[in-house]
């Protein structure tokens, strides 16, 4: 039976195709002539790699809403958590080649007349201490948060909006230049990752790389706890969490694990992200984020994994298309893509192919999207 | 400057009746010619030789530049200024200018802060024998804060026949202010003037109290010292009031902010993320009614706040009705997809408003009503403030009658809580439906009045808000305006609280925090709705 | 099974070759020389940058008119980087590598330029950078025609010392890199000046902050010592209209406790209600209200382009139209819009500025600047108090902070933007 695989058809096709990318796109960057038909020139390969670092974030947030129920507004916490993570590994690389030469401290520390460096700097020259940082971190985070939160089933709503608190907490403490952060500006100006240089075509053609196959690996990953047993009891208590609990379900204990193990990809998400953009800063904790990324969820198709990673590479590819053809109406457009999206296909792109194409998937997710949202008006009695 | 007037205004009678002196005359010329340097140097110089020479005009002169009118001719160096009414006249003597001047680019003599300062000064001796009690005190009062010692004999000649017990005791400590820092006045006059000067227990009176010269006696300092004590022993007081004040105006902001949304999101489960620029739709809607009555109908322009009410209320709810039968309709039931429609309202809003308007701010005045503040035992309160209170407390109250008492009240109180049900009772839920959000729009667009007074008309306006209202909101408790109220009153008091302690930035930091431990411990908010249902 | 991943790795190749198209068609045309204009046309920073979007697409239009440059049109690309720093970099790297633009015009928050920064390094092209900024920066593909801190917020404090007899002094501002210097230099200046340290009080807030009465009513306290108090705002865009209502309404005034700004202009007034605000001063390179004939002609022109007799010119609007000249006489000078060519060309070159001096490139990739006083008129403009008989070089690395005292930025010479003149080595090195 299909719903206890594993891989199903369109997680094959979806894995084949960013496997295909993983090789095709830095192949043809790097050994096509220039002006081949078929050469992807050297801006647009971190372009991409952007677009599926969003996409890996996607997959993470898809997990615990689509599958949980849990509407995070507060996942780009998680997501520059583990960006931060990365650039403060990538500003230590940068060594004396600042702009005051300081071997120890970043420019902006020697800019604000710091003497030393503070004691959560410590340990990030190690890339090995980086990664783990970008995953733990945010992981912690979920954890502590989710420990509270669902144990005293704070649910719905209330729980998206105190996410939402999470991360807006978060931004105003990253921006106060006194959390040595660098404030504002935030990290900037890398140099190398592992002793590569990051302008080199070739770092980027492998971080793409890498951001492509962590994507199949999240995929992976989200599609094994899904088709697992606590992936049935997950959706269970997606569906219908008193009756679960009622059944014998220690409800919290399966929301927390997924919850953790999301924000942990959306970690990874942001450690991928932030070499190829260049730049870190605490307006990725900003609220309006988090719920742009609630939003490629929908676009793609919500509780499909493959659609909300389609979802994150469509509007992100729609917005750098727009805001560079329409400048001053780009804002329509997407405004309107969201609009019809949820007027006209509720199910997001990849229910609406499903659906033309007559496929009758038996699907892991007996009922439409949304119906299981959790109820915001006076809760009416019951019968 | 002060000394000078005074002397100005005792003597100028004197000069006048020697005007003829060739001598006189050429010091009048003298001074003048240091206003068409542009130079603030030398227009300081000509005020204070203008004063010397106690020129007849020299009223009429030093009024002109204070209102900016004083005006020069680059050319000839000739000195003109215009009265009240326009009539271009010669600064020298008064007399109309000859019409061969009137039609040259004359320049205006210009003022910076120094000189304002001056003339300023100035003022409040003239004002000192103003027929207006209230204008007298409030010259008293100019004086205290200067505490320029050459106004005392004007201070005494006024205090001599003042019958107004305000103005007298504006007067009288004026007076103290003078005679306190006055090195040659009696010692147990100025130890008295110190206790005068402590009981008005504001900024200027410890600026008064404290910046007394080193070789002051004994005495008088025991007594100013003891004075700042009674100060500062009142004022961590009036602090703590002070910013409970600070706080119920803050939470009041909060309130009017989420009211709308408390109706919106609260009561009819739309996650509506168009809330903030519902009032920002408002904000705007002031600034065209202000505009249009500014062009129109000026004779209204104090009133065009009150009128951009109703306009904003309507405009705001229409704006939301339209979006209700257009979107929303269709997500009843599905509240998150709410979110994802209504936040692609918001962005088209937003770029709509951006593109009509431009990105720049725009103005909303504030009327004269509104500005300015009042002084109550050393706390001092904004009128434009103390307004928003009230403002804030009277639409709750309005909105809380209208949802308890009416019949469309009960209507939607009905379908909000089984649309099934009041459908089968007869009752048009569409039509309520949309009456619902349109109130909750164009309650935010009323917000949206009272927020151009404090803050940015800009396309930005809502999104500065939105967290905060949905913060406030949930804090309340979902689907409950009282606790909405609480909620917004409670934050804005412990941000204010925290203020002082942590900064702005720790302290809204912390805050948040508390909220979000404050949901673990309450999940439903301050007010939870009680009922049944097991899962909500 | 195969067949499908087959399927798949063809749409994947398929999907791929139809960015590579996109990309391709975008090729330039080469009859014209493009420019790039990155300034934010939505989101926060919006309210400031539209306007210099504008004021860049007047100078290219005018110097169409004029017959372009090297005897080919200029075309303006225009792209918006929404007020989101990751997407600044990227659209720079569009600009640059797929639209083929010879130089970019644009910027405004320095988080926007740090950000921008590595892409005109490894793409080698050259930016035009116009708003007064923190310094503590010279790189080799940046034109910085703002003001540095010593154009701007040190004459500004000579000013107050000197005209208003301050003695007491506030500095508040917002929360980021341009303010945190700032008053750093300034704290030390003060200091070196003989002010006490309990005479200065520092404030921070975030962006965007509107609720001012606890700072307000703070300032008023600190102003009430007997000392002569001001205020030195480093307090950004968006938060000082409630700032300034808030001073109006608690009636703080200006012959009481001057403000005076350095990120406040004639477009920021333009939101506010200046009638309780006469007085407050604000420090600038240029003022609309400043009479050369120069500025006349200038401000009529902005005025016929954005069809509104009313619209106002600002600091950084000047700042572009120096940077552009500059530019475009770089450009003939050196023949070609080759950014290594142009980089050299362009220190020296001079252009008159529109308060009646004449601005030039410095070798450190700054330019000379006026500084001006002005206190806020009842109309929203500005009434020129104090200007500097000179022009001031802005300096890049400041002489009051530690970290960059023995700094020095000379592109001409030195080839180096950060060359110690103590260890004489390029490259900082404490």
């Amino acid at each position: 039976m299909s719903r206890y695989r594993l891989i199903d058809g369109a997680g094959l096709i979806f894995l084949a195709i960013v496997l295909a990318l993983a090789v095709l796109v830095p192949a043809s960057n790097l050994w096509l002539a220039p002006d081949s038909a078929l050469h992807i020139p050297d801006y647009l390969v971190p372009l991409l790699g952007k677009y599926l670092a969003f996409a890996l974030l996607a997959l993470a947030l898809d997990l615990v809403w689509g599958y949980c129920g849990i509407l995070s507004l507060g996942h780009g916490a998680f997501f520059a958590l583990g960006g931060y993570a990365m650039g403060m590994y990538l500003m230590r690389q940068i060594g004396s080649r600042g702009v005051y030469g300081n071997l120890v401290l970043p420019d902006f520390m020697v800019f604000l007349n710091w003497q030393e460096l503070p004691w959560f700097w410590l340990g990030f020259d190690h890339f090995w201490f980086a990664c783990l940082v970008a995953i733990a971190v945010p992981g912690l985070l979920a954890f502590g948060f989710g420990w509270l939160a669902f144990r005293s089933r704070v649910t719905g709503v209330y729980l998206s909006i105190i996410t939402q608190a999470m991360t807006f907490a978060l931004m105003l403490a990253f921006f106060r230049n006194d959390m040595g952060f660098g404030g504002n500006n935030g990290l900037t100006d890398f140099k190398e990752i592992v002793g590569y240089p990051l302008q080199w075509a070739e770092t980027r053609a492998a971080l793409f790389a890498a951001t492509a196959v962590a994507l199949a690996l999240g995929y992976l990953l989200a599609r094994w706890v899904v088709t697992s047993k606590l992936g049935k009891v997950v959706v269970a208590v997606r569906d219908a969490e008193s009756r679960t609990r009622f059944i014998g379900y220690r409800v919290e204990n399966y929301k927390l694990v997924v919850f953790t193990l999301s924000a942990m990809i959306a970690g990874v998400a942001g450690a991928l992200y932030v070499p190829q953009v260049g730049i870190i800063n605490p307006s990725e904790f900003a609220p309006a984020n988090s719920i742009e990324a609630v939003i490629w969820v929908a676009v793609g198709g919500r509780g499909t994994l493959v659609g909300a990673a389609l979802g994150a590479v469509i509007v992100n590819a729609g917005k750098t298309w727009f805001t560079g053809a329409l400048p001053s109406l780009w804002l329509f457009a997407l405004g309107g893509l969201f609009v019809a999206t949820t007027l006209l296909i509720p199910k997001g792109v990849v229910g609406a192919v499903t659906d033309i194409l007559g496929i009758r998937r038996k699907s892991e997710l007996p009922a439409a999207p949304g119906v299981v949202a959790p109820k915001t008006a006076p809760a009416e009695p019951a019968q | 400057m002060l000394s000078g007037l005074v002397r100005l205004i005792a003597f100028a009678a004197f000069c006048a009746a020697l005007v003829a002196g060739p001598a006189c005359a050429d010091a009048i010329d003298d001074a003048l010619s240091g206003f068409t340097t542009d130079k603030y140097d030398d227009t300081d110089k000509a005020l204070q030789g203008l004063v010397a020479t106690a020129a007849p005009n020299g009223l009429a002169v030093i009024e002109a530049l204070a209102a900016g009118r004083l005006l020069f001719d680059p050319e000839s160096k000739t000195v003109l200024y215009k009265d009240a009414s326009g009539a271009l006249k010669l600064a020298k003597t008064g007399e109309p200018a000859p019409a061969e001047l009137a039609g040259k680019p004359l320049k205006t003599v210009r003022v910076n802060n120094r000189l304002r300062r001056a003339v300023d000064a100035a003022g409040g001796a003239f004002e000192l024998r103003s027929p207006d009690a209230a204008k007298r005190a409030a010259a008293a009062r100019a004086v205290f804060k200067t505490r320029e010692s050459t106004a005392l004999p004007a201070i005494d000649h006024a205090l001599a026949d003042e019958k107004d017990a305000a103005a007298k005791k504006a007067l009288e400590q004026a007076r103290a202010a003078i005679i306190l820092g006055k090195a040659d006045a009696p010692e147990a006059e100025r130890a008295a003037a110190a206790a005068t000067v402590a009981s008005v227990a504001d900024p200027d009176a410890l600026a008064a109290l404290r910046t007394l010269p080193a070789d002051t006696p004994v005495s008088v300092k025991a007594a100013a010292e003891k004075g700042v004590a009674a100060i500062e022993r009142w004022a961590t007081v009036a602090n703590v009031i002070q910013n409970l004040v600070y706080g119920m105006s803050l939470g009041s902001v909060l309130l009017l902010a989420a009211i709308g949304l408390a109706i919106t999101f609260g009561v009819m489960g739309v996650i509506n993320m168009a809330h903030g620029e519902m009032v920002m739709i408002g904000a705007y809607a002031t600034f065209l009614t202000q505009s249009l009555i500014g062009a129109y109908l000026p004779a209204l322009n104090s009133a065009s706040l009150v009128i951009a009410i109703p306009v904003a209320f309507l405009v705001a709810g229409a704006v939301g009705a339209l979006i209700e039968r257009t979107v929303i309709r269709f997500l009843y039931g599905r509240p998150l997809e709410t979110l994802l429609a209504t936040w692609g309202v918001s962005l088209i809003l937003q770029q709509a408003v951006r593109s009509v308007f431009g990105p720049s701010n725009r103005t909303v005045q504030t009327p004269e009503w509104l500005q300015g503040s009042i002084e109550i035992l050393g706390v001092s309160l904004t009128w434009n403030r103390i307004a928003i209170i009230l403002f804030a407390l009277a639409v709750f109250f309005a909105l809380q009658l209208l949802l308890r008492r009416t019949s469309l009240g009960l209507q939607v109180r009905a379908v909000t809580q089984n649309r099934r049900m009041a459908g089968s009772m007869g009752i048009r839920t569409p039509r309520v439906d949309a009456m619902t959000f349109g109130l909750g729009s164009g309650v935010a667009g009323i917000a949206g009045v009272a927020l151009s007074q404090i803050d940015n008309v800009s396309p930005n306006l809502g999104q500065n808000y939105i967290i905060d209202s949905f913060l406030v909101v949930v804090f309340g408790g979902v689907g409950n305006l009282w606790g909405t109220l609480v909620g917004a009153l409670s934050i804005g008091v412990a941000n204010k609280l925290l203020e002082p302690f942590a900064g702005a930035v720790l302290g809204k930091i912390i805050l948040l925090i508390a909220i979000i431990l404050f949901i673990q411990k309450k999940p439903r908010g301050l007010f939870a709705l009680k009922g049944r249902a097991v899962e909500a | 099974m195969l067949k499908i991943i087959g399927g798949a790795v063809a749409a994947g190749a398929l999907a791929a070759a139809a960015l590579f198209g996109a990309a391709g068609a975008a090729r330039a045309a080469d009859d014209t020389i493009k420019v790039g204009i990155l300034h934010s046309l939505s989101g926060t920073m919006a309210i400031s940058e539209s306007t210099l979007k504008d004021a860049m697409l007047m100078l290219i239009d005018e110097q169409n008119k004029k017959g372009g440059v090297l005897g080919k049109k200029l075309e303006p690309v225009v792209v918006d980087p929404a007020s989101n720093w990751p997407l600044f970099a990227e659209k720079a790297r569009e600009l640059i590598a797929q639209n083929k633009v010879a130089v970019v015009f644009g910027c405004w928050t320095s988080v926007s330029r740090k950000s921008v920064l590595p892409v005109f390094k490894e793409l080698n092209s050259v930016l035009f950078y116009p708003v007064q900024y923190e310094g503590e920066e010279s790189e080799r593909n940046v034109f910085y025609t703002g003001a540095a801190p010593n154009q701007q917020a040190i004459p500004a404090v000579d000013y107050l010392m000197k005209e208003e007899g301050v003695k007491r002094w506030v500095l508040a501002g917002t929360d980021y890199v341009y303010p945190r210097t700032t008053n750093k230099i300034l704290e030390a200046y003060l200091k070196e000046k003989g002010v006490a340290a309990e005479d200065i009080m520092i404030n921070y807030t975030p962006f965007g902050h509107s609720d001012w009465q606890t700072i307000v009513s703070d300032i008023k306290k600190f102003g009430s010592e007997g000392k002569k108090t001001a205020v030195v705002s480093t307090i950004n865009g968006d938060a000082n209209v409630p700032f300034y209502k808030e001073l109006g309404n608690q009636g703080v005034k200006a012959t009481d406790i001057p403000v005076i700004a350095f990120s406040v202009g004639e477009e920021e007034l333009a939101g506010i209600d200046t009638a309780p605000l006469v007085g407050h001063l604000a420090a600038w390179n240029y003022f609309m209200s400043v009479d050369t004939p120069e500025n006349k002609d200038f401000i009529a022109k902005w005025q016929t382009f954005t069809k509104n007799p009313k619209r106002v010119t600002n600091d950084p609007m000047e700042a572009h139209y120096i940077g552009f000249n500059m530019w475009v006489k770089a450009v003939e000078k050196a023949g070609s819009t080759d950014p290594d060519k142009v980089i050299d060309a362009l220190p020296g070159t001079e252009q008159a500025n529109l308060t009646g001096g004449v601005s030039k490139m410095l070798p450190n990739h700054h330019i000379t600047k006026p500084v001006l006083i002005g206190e806020i008129r009842d109309d929203g403009q500005f009434d020129v108090v104090e200007k500097t008989p000179d022009l001031v070089p802005g300096d890049a690395w400041s002489d009051f902070l530690p970290g960059s005292k023995d700094l020095e930025a000379d592109w001409v010479t030195l080839k180096c933007g950060n060359y110690n003149t103590k260890t004489k080595k390029c490259g900082g090195g404490a």
